[in-house]
């Protein structure tokens, strides 16, 4: 599949900014059957998902960590961090890499998702905030819902949903949980 | 910064670090004068320096602290305590400047300004007494010198002794125009006219000259002056010019005060003033001329100083001087060529780009392998050997020596001992271990928390130490080593160690533990490793503050390393720091389990052999009569897939301890450039990081020790079921009891 999208360099700044007439470019992509969003700024590139190597003792989200040019990146099943099961690999099934900023530092994460659709320009205007509940996802990894075509799209707050603190910390009770487990059987 | 900047204050942070070096050894006691000179020509380089790059207020400053060390030298105050300390923090005040500098910075702040101020004023202060004396020494000696004018010998003049030629008044010279013009330089004191050349009557030629004087002659001109006097007459007569005895001194004096460079002995006679050209020329000549003589009689051709001092025109005490730093200079020079000096981002650069090469031969040689071509395997294999050998060399360039950061505690002891009445003495030992440059930055930090922790809590007060019947004085100890793949650092003390009771208390009041929770001694003693822990009851200035030893542990696990502390009631504590040799490329032993690849460090890895159903009795392996436990990965990891026929033991060693780890396959050795799995790793155990194999997937590194734990965990925790306290052992303390993390 190879690159389909290159995160421009520069924020597209609008030549009318004012704070409703903004416009932002997104990336929809499915889940599940589901359409997410997320702004472009963050993403770095889009590849085919392939050469995993998983890391054992992990909880179910962190899928593996992949080579990307000779670093080497962990890659997030996101349904599976939105509580649900594990996503099976799929036809389209590919890999967003994003990248995340934590305490001055900049982590480059791999999300993987079931397809992805196109870059979509969202004015502020049409964003809604997110619902208190029935959203389905934590109601903090939502930063709005976005109006295209009458229909709503989830667009993610991703420093929140890939906050390496928070899925570090996931990993350590996990980590706990599993050894809970084995003592059981 | 500009780079003449930069290395500026590089080398002025050296000099720094040799002048507090030799004040505390000058503090311990060791008060001779090399010691003082140590200090001063440090302080004098830093000055020198400062000047060049004109920043001004360090010369200034150093000028000042120069000037207090130049009485100390020349014993017109004598060295107390309170000028040692003042001299230190004169240092730390240089340093404070060089840290300004160092931003880009040139002018000093106002702050630092009147703290060097007030420093100054001290300093100005020690002169006092002694600068009320010293106005009076001048007078006395001037007095001294025209005392020895008046009745000692001639020594204090100059000698010239000049032998006229033959044809000088053929030539219409008069000898005596040159006294005459002579005493426009000085003053003759004595002058003895020499006239044993002169023939016998009838055969003399009353137009030749048989004349020679030896004249001792009083003046402050140079020898090149005195020698221009006879410039006429130069070719045709024997001139001798010795300088004054007392002018030995200056001239060795001035040898020695010359620039470093590398000159001839000759060169620097001329340069300090003890001989001129024409003389040295002469003497070349000479040598020459002798050489050749040499040759045809095997003979040894004599130096030209030895040349120089026959022919009287300097002193041999001079040319002892001159060639004593004919040699400092050379010594010095070649020591400077065995180093430069390199950037350090230069080598980092350096070292990514050689991981990078690692990995590149080694996707190289995959593909010759399978093409099956033997003289291309031939090649590549070669290729990967050398480089092997680029990889070692390039990480040795960034292995230093522990010792400088440990130096640096020498001072950090001195004061804060001071600062809370303690007498302590810091020992360290292998102090020339080597270890990755990246490391050393980063451990200096917990280092120097772990020391401090060890003098404020460690060490008692004298009097409860006597008490306790141990010498007054406390120790601290720092020591190094090498430990199979590891370097292992401890931090020791004789103090008290540390309060199992008061530990748990405080744990219990912190809420780190339950009230009722048994734990053993060892895991009470690991809660202070835990976030917001303390126990000092007064919370003073040098620790206290509960932000100590959980971010010392932080830190040290950041490095791949792990901390454990030792302790025993009245004896003492013993803080051990392992970490890894490197950073960035190990030697690794490849194995597979089902699809994955799985590195072992080749440090740790023993042997390796096949295991045998009938040798096993449940997770023990018979090890020609060992008893060998061993962790099968495929059930540790969960690992899919039916196991093979045939598996493989690799028999590891961490700590001490054998384990064996049963892998599907023995792949080889590999050089594994190692990639760190970043921070939302940072709570996994058993898996030290990754690397990228030839074929471009990414294999997991073993951390041997920790699977080892996890294993005898598991177990204890099998056995005892899921009891509070086997959680907390199987936990190891590593993370806060009570702080369980809730999934989303």
């Amino acid at each position: 599949m190879g690159d389909l999208i290159k995160a421009p360099a520069t924020l597209p700044v609008s030549a009318s900014a004012t704070h409703s007439g903004e416009t932002h470019q997104y990336l929809t992509f499915t889940l599940g059957g589901e359409m997410f969003a997320i702004g472009i700024l963050n993403i770095k590139e889009i590849i085919e998902y392939g050469n995993l190597t998983e890391i054992p003792m992990m909880p179910a989200f962190i899928r593996g960590v992949i080579n990307l040019r000779g670093a080497v990146v962990p890659v997030i099943d996101l349904a599976a961090r939105f509580g649900g099961g594990p996503s099976e690999v799929q036809r389209r099934t590919c890999i967003v890499i994003v990248e995340v900023q934590q305490n001055d530092n900049k982590h480059d994460i791999g999300i993987m998702v079931d397809a992805v659709s196109e870059v979509l320009e969202i004015p502020a205007g049409d964003i809604e905030p997110a619902p208190a509940f029935g959203a389905r996802i934590r109601t903090d990894f939502i930063a709005g819902m976005g109006k295209i075509g009458g229909k709503f799209v989830i667009i993610l707050d991703i420093q929140k949903v890939l906050s390496v603190d928070d899925m570090a910390l996931l990993v350590k009770a996990a980590e706990g949980g599993h050894e809970a487990l084995s003592a059981a059987a | 910064m500009n780079e003449i900047l930069s290395v500026f204050v590089q080398e002025a942070r050296e000099q720094l670090a040799v002048m507090e070096e030799n004040l505390l050894r000058m503090e311990r006691g060791e008060q001779d004068a090399e010691v003082l000179n140590a200090i001063f020509r440090a302080a004098h380089t830093i000055k020198g320096a400062a000047g060049v790059v004109e920043i001004h207020h360090i010369e200034k400053f150093t000028h000042i602290l120069e000037n207090l060390l130049d009485r100390l030298r020349n014993h017109e105050i004598v060295v107390n305590d309170k000028i040692i300390t003042t001299l230190l923090q004169g240092c730390d005040h240089i340093g404070a400047l060089l840290d300004l500098v160092e931003q880009g910075i040139a002018e000093e702040n106002p702050e630092l300004a009147s703290a060097g101020q007030a420093l100054v004023e001290t300093l100005r202060a020690f002169g006092k007494d002694a600068s009320d004396e010293k106005s009076t020494v001048p007078a006395e000696s001037v007095a001294t010198v025209e005392r020895t004018g008046d009745y000692t010998t001639l020594s204090d003049c100059w000698h010239i002794s000049i032998r006229f030629g033959r044809d000088v008044l053929k030539n219409g010279i008069d000898p005596y125009a040159f006294l005459r013009y002579l005493l426009q330089l000085g003053e003759i004191v004595h002058l003895t006219t020499l006239f044993d050349a002169m023939p016998p009557a009838h055969e003399m030629d009353p137009e030749c000259c048989y004349l020679g004087f030896e004249i001792t002659f009083r003046s402050n001109a140079t020898k090149e002056q005195i020698e221009n006097v006879f410039a006429f007459c130069r070719d045709e007569c024997d001139l001798h010019v010795l300088p004054p005895h007392s002018k030995i001194s200056d001239f060795i004096e001035l040898i020695e005060r010359l620039p470093e460079e590398n000159m001839r002995l000759g060169e620097i006679l001329v340069k300090s003033g003890a001989i001129t050209h024409e003389e040295l020329e002469e003497g070349l000549r000479r040598q020459q001329a002798v050489a050749k003589i040499a040759q045809a009689t095997e003979q040894k051709v004599p130096p030209i100083g030895e040349i120089l001092v026959e022919k009287k025109v300097v002193q041999p005490e001079i040319v002892e001087a001159a060639a004593t730093k004919q040699k400092l200079v050379a010594e010095k020079k070649s020591a400077e060529a065995r180093l430069i000096r390199v950037q350090a981002d230069k080598l980092d650069h350096l070292i990514d780009l050689v991981g990078e090469l690692v990995i590149a031969s080694a996707s190289a040689n995959l593909l010759a392998q399978k093409c099956g071509q033997s003289r291309l395997t031939e090649a590549t294999s070669v290729i990967s050997r050398l480089v092997e050998s680029i990889r070692d060399s390039a990480l040795q360039l960034r292995m230093v020596q522990i010792g400088e950061t440990f130096n640096r505690f020498n001072r950090v002891v001195r004061d804060v001992s001071k600062e809370l009445g303690k007498n302590i003495e810091l020992v360290i030992s292998g102090a020339d271990t080597e270890l990755d440059k990246s490391v050393v930055e980063k451990i200096g930090d917990p280092l120097m928390h772990l020391v401090r922790n060890a003098i404020d809590h460690g060490i008692e007060p004298a009097a409860v130490r006597l008490a306790r019947g141990k010498p007054e004085r406390g120790r601290v100890e720092l020591n190094a080593y090498h430990d199979s793949s590891s370097i292992v650092i401890e931090v020791v003390d004789d103090g008290g160690g540390l309060d199992v009771d008061k530990i748990q208390a405080k744990a219990i009041e912190r809420g780190l533990i339950q009230a009722g929770q048994t734990l053993t001694e060892q895991e009470i003693i690991n809660l202070i490793f835990e976030p917001g822990f303390s126990t000092a009851d007064t919370v003073t200035n040098l620790s206290g503050r509960g932000v100590g030893m959980d971010v010392v542990r932080r830190n040290i696990q950041a490095l791949r390393g792990s901390i454990e502390v030792k302790t025993q009631p009245g004896a003492g504590s013993r803080f051990i720091i392992r970490l890894p040799l490197t950073l960035a490329i190990i030697d690794g032993f490849l194995t597979a389990v089902g699809q994955a690849s799985y590195v072992i460090p080749l440090d740790a890895v023993v042997e390796c052999l096949e295991l045998r159903a009938d040798d096993t009795r449940g997770h023990v392996l018979n090890l020609r009569g060992e008893a060998l436990p061993f962790i099968r990965l495929r059930e540790l990891f969960a690992i899919e897939g039916a196991k093979p026929a045939r598996e493989n033991v690799v028999v590891v060693t961490s700590g001490g301890q054998k384990t064996g780890i049963v892998v599907d396959q023995l792949l080889g050795e590999f050089q594994t450039v190692i990639k760190p799995l970043g921070n939302l790793f940072k709570y996994l155990r058993g898996i030290g990081g990754a690397t990228i194999l030839g074929s471009g997937e990414v294999a997991l590194i073993l951390d041997v020790g920790a699977l080892a734990q996890i294993a005898s965990q598991r177990e204890i925790r099998q056995q005892t079921g899921n009891a509070p306290n086997a959680l907390a052992s199987a936990l190891g303390a590593h993370e806060p009891l009570a702080r369980a993390a809730s999934p989303c």
